[in-house]
């Protein structure tokens, strides 16, 4: 089935089965590697990547949905903004928010979506905010620090 | 994993849909939002031969206003009944019941109408819909028929949608100035609870509804408790004999988050907190 879609930036076009899901199709037919599969159950939130400017978990959604549609993932999120860095991604660099990083693309993704609907959020609401995504270093404390930091800073 | 090969139809109208349903039949799945679907149709659990995605039918999504009823269009996300000033105003419970539902990302997508077709006992929105006397709105070839809460959940992952039918919207009858509180009990965050209550009461207490989520094969009303209820203060003692008779006549199931009877003192303390948090006390 043909598709057209915007994907960090670029219109792209390609034939997919309709059964192929949006990360497979970001990882393996873009190279888009940057989103990662965690748990392939929908559980952990590491393939997190916004479909029209909303998080959504790219595990969850076949690439036939996203047609039509613009997809922002890891790899395009500077690209939003001025700076080498989009500033939650500053912000988990500053922070130390991670640990062996493979959470970090979603949590990234995830803590843009939550600044961008609550630009000020308490620690609590971050933690709530967050709770689609999980990380198995359990490195949460310094991941909601990232997050409240970037709140602070203005990011998203 | 990847799911089993199917053929993927988008209909743009409610007609085209139902008529992708007449010729395909059993080997075809309705998909709403797909967040319950995508993970069943990736670990095989079901392998339908054509999905019909609902997703390009604008005229089923969106919140008005009807009257004596709330109307909300069954392709509506989480995200946005969650939202939404009307369901605040006229359905409190619905907008709690559905600030739980899984996580931010699944909101996203998760349909409010898709949530309660697929009927799984666990599931956030049942019971709420039930406690409020919610009517189903369903079509088919023969047109539009409406059924009342009480008959739409039929048992596990069942409910009164025939196989040639589609739910189009849900009306929530309006209780506007009900306090509400949906109280789940979870081990690990944005899971399906292990038991959860869903409570709205008017006054402090003059009348109360009281749902329970996964205390059996489908969402059920505690109505010993809800007639116990009637005229009790909104404190602890008040509400205390009312909450002992939340289990009355359930028979949950005995699984590895708890056994059964397990489940059933949870539905009492739950209830008990829930009712006084819907109280405002």
């Amino acid at each position: 089935m043909k598709i057209e879609l915007t994907v960090d930036g670029a219109a792209v076009s390609d034939d997919v089965e309709p059964r192929m899901l949006l990360v497979q199709y970001l990882r393996e037919k873009l190279g888009k590697t940057g989103t990662v599969i965690g748990c392939d159950t929908s559980n952990c939130g590491a393939c997190t990547v916004h479909l029209d400017g909303t998080s959504v978990k790219s595990c969850n959604v076949l690439a036939v949905q996203a047609g039509g549609r613009t997809v922002t993932t890891i790899e395009g999120l500077a690209d939003t903004v001025e700076g080498d860095l989009h500033p939650v991604q500053e912000s988990f660099r500053e922070c130390h928010g991670l640990q062996c990083g493979f959470c970090t693309p979603g949590m990234i993704m995830q803590a843009v979506d939550l600044l961008k609907e609550n630009p000020n959020p308490s620690e609590e609401e971050v933690r709530l905010g967050m709770e689609g995504n999980l990380c198995r270093c359990t490195g949460y404390h310094n991941i909601v620090k990232s997050v409240l930091h970037a709140a602070g800073g203005g990011a998203a | 994993m990847i799911p089993v090969k199917f053929d993927y139809l988008a209909p743009t109208s409610v007609e085209e849909a139902l008529a992708a349903l007449g010729e395909h039949g059993d080997e075809a799945k309705i998909m709403a939002g797909g967040q319950s679907l995508l993970p069943v149709l990736r670990m095989r659990l079901n392998a339908p031969e054509v999905v019909i995605d609902l997703g390009g039918i604008d005229s089923l999504r969106g919140i008005r206003d009807d009257g004596d009823a709330i109307v909300i269009g069954a392709m509506t996300t989480h995200h946005d009944v969650r939202e939404h000033a009307l369901v605040r105003e006229h359905a409190l419970l619905i907008s709690k019941a559905v600030a739980e539902v899984a996580d931010s990302q699944i909101r996203h997508r998760g349909t409010f109408g898709g949530a309660l077709a697929h009927a799984d006992p666990a599931g956030d929105l049942g019971a709420p819909a039930l406690a409020l006397g919610a009517q189903f709105v369903i079509a088919g070839p023969g047109g539009s028929r409406t059924v009342e809460a009480d008959d739409f959940f039929v048992d596990l992952f069942e409910t009164a949608i025939g196989e040639d039918e589609i739910l189009t919207e849900v009306r929530i009858p309006k209780h506007t100035g009900w306090g509400a509180h949906y109280e789940k009990f979870v081990r690990v965050a944005h899971q399906w609870p292990i038991v959860a209550v869903a409570a709205t009461v008017r006054g402090s207490i003059d009348e109360a509804r009281v749902g329970l989520t996964n205390m059996g094969s489908t969402p059920l009303r505690a109505r010993a408790t809800e007639a116990a209820l009637a005229g009790a203060s909104a404190t602890e003692d008040g509400v205390r004999e009312a909450s002992q008779l939340a289990a009355e006549g359930t028979n949950p199931p005995t699984d590895l988050n708890g056994a059964s009877d397990y489940r059933k003192h949870l539905a009492r303390v739950l209830t008990g907190r829930a009712v006084l948090k819907a109280a405002g006390a």
